[in-house]
């Protein structure tokens, strides 16, 4: 329990606060909007999208009526397209890349046409592809995230059995625990992850890889293994009082705005999350719509060395979120009396710019005497995720760099060639359709490696 | 997956998507990368004697944001020599054994020399001949194109003598620019023409340059009527290709403003077998065939045909005379006050344009959507609509201004019925008549 949580706002409110950002547009927006696209020729916006995605193309089928056939051209590129239409950061993909920013104008909304087009598809269920013949090779994938489902549901169109092992009760990775809930809800990508299961794709939840079932059962049962377990735990913050009551992650508390109904999430009336990520907009958007009054974003550097997206800093200024630029923290400072072992402030200090690192970087250095408190009653470390190193080491011959895997970026396929990896867990943590990207590249990967080693012709893609 | 081949007298193609003759079917690698792109048939580029272009050629209409609604040129036939189109014509024939190439070809109205240029033709392995009886400008001027084909005499004789030689099914191309294009398909047709497409290029002046007083396009400040194309014809081009499938019993390639795969069906239930696309393909690339492809799939599969062959002339009988109309069918606009945005273009409309059947009232007590906007909503006086259709037609808001059935058990009259209802009972008006007061009607 906080003890000084923010008064509770009733749970229509709180819907409300949650609700889509960008909501779906209606057939007549739809229809103007998809009007405005040029049709370009080799198409900026297609390159921009690390999934390829002829966008275009499927704008053009918006306009002439022909949306079934818009899905597919999405979701053949991109089967987590109904994800990555709400998610992506379009600003800096595809709508970054439309010609029409260059004459001024507003780019072209690809991602909201893109959800225009899919989600009815994937809310009645429409099967748009069918799984490839069986040609007798079985692939584990570890993890259900996007990662894995693109790579199994791509492996199911060519004819591969495929079992996907995930230690969480849900599938669907951080799509399910992670993305901001004003983007996207848990019930959203279960549908979608029905969408992949109905191609064929099995999905053992609450199976943990290295506990329940080892890598070296999957070894002997599989005749390859796809890694797609995304990164690790928040990074400490190596201070004192780090374990007050009230100090706690960013993945959990985002995970309880995900998993729970929002009246059952606490929040204190006054809260610091330290980070300046994308992940820590998250957390600082969150509690302002859970109902805290106050609410601190703790960075070290200036606004400039600030790695969230502009769009996602946007977003926290509306919410009108007090921004602490250059404050270092050093303690959680403990509460006394019936406050004893909770969180009562978060002490900082003010940093200024040093010497240039090595790479150009400015270093920034704690200013002594300097020292402030923010009070506070919740503390929420926003720093970025830990690499999953236990794990991973564990896989033999893996090789590691930074704690990511190192593959060939052709075939995905690990130093161990019994293995291929994609998603956060090799790219250190990127985006939700930078992980669809390897999955899908993985599968043509494992395709072409287990082809040639035993010379068996697989089945090929195939449509209903 | 539906069956999208289709028997065009007696050639099978893989689609019913054909490039019209013209500038995007000038060259064998042109129209090999369009095979290459999914176009089932393309029509060459009008084979004859080399010509020569003027620059510029093009002038267009934009609307509003839209480029291109509608296309001149001022362009004649291929520019290139007759033996270098032949053996272009044998190459894509040995690379697509399965896709239709189609022979346009015009030359001087001498007998000996159509003779020549068919067996010509047909050597070089043209599936199907068309003979450009349409080109509306410049080669009308020698003779040739609309010349022939806007005198159904010549347009038999000159069809009469490709008959004699060729082996090929002959399409002839009808040019729009005449009273009666059903005539013009039956001229050819007693010519001996196995089909026709229709339709060429209507005649025009695209636009002047109020500034220079120059036509568009210009050729160093002169101009010349052209012929007009693109989505904006696609309407007077679906009446006629209706026309002749209703009055001239012959199979149709339909040529006019078709530029994705609705237009292209729309075409067809009207009675064309093949599609022909020239100002698309010239405005977007081959690539707009994919969509043509996949969404008339889609189409076929929703509806349940298992062939695209089956949609051919399917809305024909749906074209009626005037006379054959039901006078007591009625409908009224009805307007959704919860999806007005309060542009009132309807009630305009009506007052100036239409019936005076509109209101604009206060919005009902209680209903704030939108914010509370507008305040004001147009309503419908139900009893002096006319149903016209002229405020859905202008409305922006899609389904907010529906047309109703009011009386959907009424017994129908058309005017014809009713003239001999009038025959029998002279004495009733004709408000009698149309509701079956009358004794003796007929039914
Ligand atoms: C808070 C937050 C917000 C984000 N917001 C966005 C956004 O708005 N847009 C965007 O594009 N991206 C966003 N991302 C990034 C995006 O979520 C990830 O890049 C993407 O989910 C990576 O996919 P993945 O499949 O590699 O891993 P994950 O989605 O992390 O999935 C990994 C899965 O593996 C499972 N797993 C791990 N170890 C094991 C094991 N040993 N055995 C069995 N299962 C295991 C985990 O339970 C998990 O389900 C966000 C990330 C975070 C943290
Ligand atoms: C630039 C241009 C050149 C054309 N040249 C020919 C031609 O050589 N022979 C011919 O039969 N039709 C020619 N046409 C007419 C087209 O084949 C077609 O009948 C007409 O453009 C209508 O179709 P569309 O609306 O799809 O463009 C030409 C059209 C254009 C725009
Ligand atoms: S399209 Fe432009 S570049 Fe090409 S021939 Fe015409 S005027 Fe020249």
């Amino acid at each position: 329990m906080l003890k000084e949580p923010a008064p509770k706002l009733p749970l229509e409110q709180l819907e409300k606060n949650f609700a889509d950002i960008n909501p779906p547009l209606t057939a007549a927006q739809a229809l103007e909007e998809g009007s405005r696209c040029l049709f370009c020729h080799d198409a900026p916006c297609i390159k921009a999208c690390p999934t390829g995605i002829d966008v275009p193309h499927f704008i053009r089928q918006i306009i002439t009526g022909n949306l079934r056939g818009s899905a597919r051209t999405i979701l053949e590129a991109n089967i987590l397209g109904q994800s990555c239409a709400r998610v992506c950061p379009t600003s800096v993909l595809c709508e970054g890349a439309c010609v029409l920013n260059a004459e001024g104008k507003k780019p072209v909304e690809i991602g909201r046409l893109q959800r225009y087009a899919v989600d009815p598809v994937i809310a009645r269920g429409t099967q748009l592809f069918k799984p490839g013949t069986p040609n007798g090779y079985r692939v584990a994938l570890i993890g259900a995230g996007p990662a894995s489902l693109s790579c199994a549901a791509e492996l199911r169109k060519r004819g591969y059995q495929t079992v996907i092992f995930d230690s969480n009760p849900q599938p669907g990775g951080l799509n399910t625990y992670g993305i901001a809930a004003y983007k996207m809800r848990a019930r959203d990508v279960a549908m979608e992850v029905e969408m992949v299961r109905s191609l064929g794709v099995e999905i053992r939840s609450g199976v943990t890889i290295g506990k329940a079932v080892s890598v070296a059962e999957l070894e002997r049962d599989y005749d390859a293994t796809f890694i797609g377990v995304g990164l690790g735990e928040t990074e400490d913050l190596r201070i004192p009082g780090e374990d007050l009551a009230g100090c706690r992650d960013a993945l959990s508390f985002i995970e309880e705005t995900k998993s729970k109904s929002f009246d059952q999430v606490q929040v204190a009336k006054r809260v610091a999350v330290i980070g300046a990520g994308n992940t820590a907009i998250d957390v600082v958007t969150a509690a302002r719509r859970l109902g805290a009054e106050e609410v601190y974003m703790v960075y070290r550097r200036s606004p400039e060395e600030m790695s969230a997206f502009d769009y996602e800093y946007e977003l926290a200024k509306k919410d009108t979120v007090a921004f602490v630029w250059q404050a270092q923290p050093v303690r959680v400072v403990d509460g006394s009396g019936d406050r004893a072992g909770h969180v009562q402030a978060l002490e900082c200090v003010r940093t200024q710019r040093g010497p240039k690192d090595t790479r150009g970087r400015s270093s920034f250095v704690p200013v002594p005497g300097t020292e402030f408190r923010l009070d506070v009653g919740m503390v929420v470390k926003a720093l970025g995720q830990k690499r999953k190193l236990e794990f991973l080491q564990a896989i033999p011959n893996l090789e590691l760099a930074n704690g990511c895997i190192v593959v060939d970026p052709q075939t995905m396929q690990t130093r161990n060639p019994r293995y291929f990896a994609g998603g956060d867990c090799v790219n250190g943590g990127g985006e939700v359709v930078d992980a669809v990207a390897h999955g899908k590249k993985a599968a043509l990967g494992i395709h072409h490696v287990l082809e040639s080693v035993a010379g068996r012709k697989a089945a090929t893609t195939s449509q209903v | 997956m539906p069956d999208l081949t289709i028997n065009f007298c007696g050639v099978r193609s893989p689609n019913p998507f054909w490039l019209a003759s013209g500038p995007p079917t000038n060259s064998a690698y042109q129209i090999m990368r369009a095979f290459d792109a999914g176009w089932g048939g393309a029509v060459w580029k009008t084979i004859g004697e080399p010509i020569i272009n003027t620059a510029s050629r093009y002038g267009s209409i934009d609307l509003k944001n839209e480029r291109m609604m509608g296309l001149n040129n001022i362009e004649l036939i291929s520019d290139r020599p007759v033996e270098d189109n032949l053996r272009e014509i044998a190459e894509v024939k040995k690379r697509f054994p399965q896709h239709t190439v189609i022979a346009s070809l015009m030359v001087e109205s001498k007998r000996a020399t159509w003779h020549d240029i068919v067996r010509r033709a047909e050597d070089a392995g043209a599936d199907l001949l068309e003979l450009n009886f349409g080109c509306p400008h410049g080669m009308s001027e020698r003779g040739m194109g609309a010349a022939v084909g806007q005198v159904p005499e010549y347009a038999t004789m000159i069809t009469g003598w490709v008959k004699e030689v060729s082996r090929t099914p002959l399409i002839v191309k009808l040019t729009p620019n005449v009273t009666d294009i059903a005539h013009m398909a039956a001229a050819a047709k007693a010519g001996g023409a196995d089909a026709v497409s229709l339709v060429n290029t209507f005649n025009s002046i695209v636009s002047i340059d109020i500034d220079t007083y120059a036509p568009r396009p210009s050729v160093a400040g002169l101009g010349s009527h052209g012929g007009y194309c693109g989505p904006a014809v696609k309407p007077i081009a679906l009446h006629m290709v209706s026309s002749v499938a209703k009055h001239a019993d012959i199979p149709i390639s339909g040529i006019g403003g078709i530029g994705n795969w609705r237009d292209a069906v729309e075409f067809m239930l009207l009675g064309s077998t093949s599609v022909q696309v020239c100002t698309a393909a010239m405005h977007y690339g081959f690539r707009i065939v994919r969509d043509m492809i996949d969404g008339l799939e889609n189409y076929l599969d929703e509806k349940g045909f298992s062939s695209a062959m089956e949609l051919v002339g399917k809305s024909v009988p749906r074209i009626e005379d005037w006379g054959n109309l039901d006078l007591n069918y009625k409908i009224i606009a009805r307007i959704d006050a919860q999806k007005c945005i309060g542009c009132n273009l309807c009630y305009i409309a009506c007052e100036d344009g239409a019936h005076q059947c509109i209101r604009v009232e206060e919005r009902p007590q209680g209903d704030l959507r939108h914010g509370g906007l507008p305040k004001h909503v147009p309503h419908i006086l139900e009893d002096e609509c006319v149903g016209c259709n002229l405020c859905a037609l202008v409305c922006p808001v899609p389904d907010c201004i529906s047309m109703v059935e009011i009386n959907k058990d009424h017994q129908p009259m058309s005017w014809k019925q009713l003239q001999e209802a009038r025959g029998k009972n002279p004495q009733c008006s004709n408000e009698e008549l149309l509701h079956g007061k009358a004794a003796g009607r007929s039914t």
